[in-house]
C-alpha cells in the first residue's frame, strides 16, 4: 500500500513537474509556448476525444494489434526456443540463418509486410509478430541450453522418463528466462506499434500522433504518447503479476 | 533379494577414454560392493573417481566393461540407483517437500502415502520445520541433508555420492557425516561414496578403496574394522588414517612429478 502511495505521489510530482514548466514558459518564452502543450491542453483532447469514443477506439487498436501480434510471435518463439534448445541438429541447422536474419532492423522489412499483407490489420499484426519473434525465440532457446545438466541427471536418476524431463525439470528450469523474454517481446512490440502509420493505418495511437502532426495539434500527439506509456505499463503490469505467480517462492528467495 | 544373491554392485573391467587417442581417465576398474555396505573411493583430483561414480549411475558410458546391480547391467539412470550430488542439485522452483517427493510422484504415489514418506525422510534428516521452504532459502548443508532425503525417499537399491560434503565448511562436514552415519545405521543402504578426504572416508566407510592417479586403476583396498560410531580421535582411528594418507600420498606424488 505505501509503494502503491509513492508510485502515486512520483507520477503527481512528474505532472506538477510539467505544468510549472508549461507555466514558466508561457510567461518567459524559452521556447514557442504553442509548441509546448501543458497537462491542461493535453487533458482536455483527451477529454474531448475521449468523450466520442474515439479514444477507445484508437486504444482498443493498438492494444488488439500488440496482443494479436506479440501473442502469435511469443507461442511460436517458446514451441521453436524449446525444441531448438532440445534438439542439438535442429539448432545447428536453424543458427546459421537466424544469425543472419535476426541482426535485420525491423522496420527494413517493413514494406514488404505491406505487399504481402495488404493495407489492412494483417499486416499490422505479422510486423509486430515479425519484429518481436527473434529475440524472444534467441532467448528462450538460450534459457532451455543453459539449463544445468546436474539437474536432469538428478532427476533421471530419479526415475524421469523423457516426457519428466521437459515438463517437469526444463520448462520449470527455463521458467525464469522465458518469462524475462516475453518482457522484452512487449516492450518491442511497443516500440514498433508507431510504425503501423507507415501501413496506411487509419486508427491507433499511431495513427493519433501523426494525426495531430497534419494538423498540427501538440497536445495531441503528446497525449498519443503518453497513452503508448500507459499501455505499456498496463501490459507490464500483467507481466510482472504473471511473473509472481508463475514463479512463486524462487523469487522471493 | 534373497541373502545369498551376490554382491550389490558388480564393476568389471570398466575403463573409460574421453577421446581417441587421449589418454584414459579409467583403466580396468573391478570392485564388488555388498548389500549395505558403505565403500569410499579416495584419490587424487582427476583420478577419475568422479567418471566411476557417474559410469555406476549410468550418466556416462564406460569405453569398455560393465556395471551391474543387482545382476543387472547398467545402461543409463534409472531409480534404483539414487544419487546426491556435490552441488546439491535441487530443483530451485520446489519447496523442500516438492523435491524430496519428486521421486515418489513420478511413480505417481497417492498423495498420502507421498506425505508419510516426505515426514518420514524430512524427521530423519532433520528439516521437518523447513519443509516448506525453497532451496534458496536453505544453507549448504540444509541443502545437502534435503538432497540426501530426496535420494531416501525413493527407496533406490544403492546410493551414489559424488563429493556430497566437498563444498560444505568444515564444521557443517563433519555434522553431515556424523548425520550420515547415523542414517546408515537406521537405513542400511548400499552406498558408493566418493571422496578426497581421508578422514571422512574412515569416519564413514566398511572399505575404503584408494585409486591410483590418472589412469584411474584401484591401488588397494582397506577394510575399516572399527565399531559402527566412530570416534574420530581414537589411536585405531588415527592408525587407519595414517595408513590410507601413506598410500594417497605416493599418488599425489605421481602427480606432481
Amino acid at each position: 500500500m505505501r509503494a502503491g502511495a509513492t508510485r502515486a505521489a512520483a507520477i503527481a510530482g512528474a505532472l506538477a513537474l510539467w505544468a510549472a514548466f508549461t507555466a514558466v514558459n508561457a510567461r518567459v518564452g524559452l521556447v514557442n509556448p504553442v509548441l509546448l502543450p501543458t497537462p491542461v491542453e493535453v487533458g482536455r483532447v483527451a477529454l474531448d476525444l475521449g468523450a466520442s469514443g474515439e479514444l477507445a477506439r484508437h486504444f482498443l487498436t493498438s492494444l488488439g494489434r500488440v496482443a494479436q501480434g506479440f501473442g502469435l510471435a511469443a507461442v511460436a518463439a517458446l514451441g521453436l526456443g524449446v525444441l531448438v534448445g532440445l534438439c542439438v541438429p535442429l539448432r545447428l541447422m536453424t543458427e546459421p540463418v537466424i544469425e543472419f536474419v535476426r541482426p535485420i532492423p525491423p522496420l527494413a522489412f517493413l514494406p514488404m509486410f505491406l505487399v504481402w499483407f495488404g493495407l489492412g490489420e494483417a499486416s499490422k499484426v505479422a510486423f509486430i509478430g515479425y519484429t518481436t519473434f527473434f529475440p524472444m525465440f534467441v532467448a528462450i532457446a538460450a534459457s532451455v541450453l543453459r539449463i544445468d545438466v546436474v539437474l536432469l541427471r538428478a532427476a533421471a536418476s530419479l526415475g524421469a522418463t523423457r516426457t519428466d524431463l521437459v515438463r517437469r525439470v526444463m520448462l520449470p528450469a527455463a521458467l525464469p528466462g522465458i518469462v524475462v523474454a516475453l518482457r522484452v517481446g512487449v516492450g518491442l512490440a511497443l516500440f514498433v506499434i508507431v510504425g503501423a502509420v507507415f501501413m496506411g493505418a487509419d486508427a491507433g495511437l499511431g495513427h493519433l500522433i501523426m494525426e495531430g502532426r497534419t494538423f498540427f495539434n501538440p497536445a495531441q500527439i503528446v497525449m498519443g504518447a503518453l497513452l503508448l506509456g500507459l499501455l505499456g505499463s498496463l501490459i507490464n503490469t500483467l507481466l510482472l503479476a504473471a511473473e509472481r505467480r508463475l514463479l512463486g517462492g524462487r523469487a522471493a528467495a | 533379494m534373497t541373502p545369498a544373491a551376490g554382491p550389490k554392485i558388480q564393476i568389471r573391467s570398466v575403463a573409460k577414454t574421453f577421446a581417441s587417442g587421449r589418454a584414459p581417465a579409467l583403466a580396468d576398474v573391478d570392485l564388488d560392493v555388498a548389500e549395505r555396505e558403505l565403500v569410499c573411493i579416495l584419490g587424487p583430483s582427476g583420478c577419475g573417481k568422479s567418471t566411476l561414480l557417474n559410469i555406476v549411475a549410468g550418466f556416462l558410458a564406460p569405453t569398455s566393461g560393465t556395471v551391474l546391480v543387482d545382476g543387472h547391467a547398467v545402461t543409463g539412470p534409472a531409480p534404483e540407483r539414487g544419487v546426491v550430488f556435490q552441488e546439491y542439485a535441487l530443483f530451485p522452483w520446489l519447496t523442500v517437500t516438492g523435491n524430496v517427493e519428486f521421486g515418489p510422484r513420478l511413480q505417481a504415489r497417492p498423495a498420502a502415502e507421498r506425505r508419510r514418506t516426505v515426514d518420514r525422510y524430512l524427521d530423519l534428516v532433520g528439516l521437518r520445520a523447513h519443509a516448506d521452504k525453497f532451496p534458496a532459502q536453505l544453507s549448504g548443508g540444509m541443502k545437502q541433508r534435503v538432497a540426501i532425503a530426496r535420494a531416501l525417499a525413493n527407496n533406490p537399491a544403492v546410493i551414489l555420492m559424488d563429493e556430497p560434503f566437498g563444498a560444505l565448511d568444515a564444521q557443517t562436514r563433519e555434522t553431515l557425516q556424523d548425520e550420515l552415519s547415523k542414517i546408515q545405521r537406521v537405513e542400511h543402504k548400499t552406498i558408493l561414496f566418493i571422496t578426497h578426504s581421508i578422514r571422512e572416508a574412515v569416519y564413514l566407510a566398511d572399505r575404503v578403496v584408494v585409486m591410483t592417479s590418472a589412469p584411474g586403476r584401484i591401488k588397494q583396498v582397506f577394510p575399516i574394522k572399527l565399531p559402527e560410531v566412530r570416534d574420530r580421535f581414537a589411536p585405531e582411528f588415527t592408525q587407519s588414517e595414517a595408513d590410507i594418507t601413506r598410500v594417497v600420498k605416493e599418488e599425489v606424488a605421481k602427480v606432481r612429478e
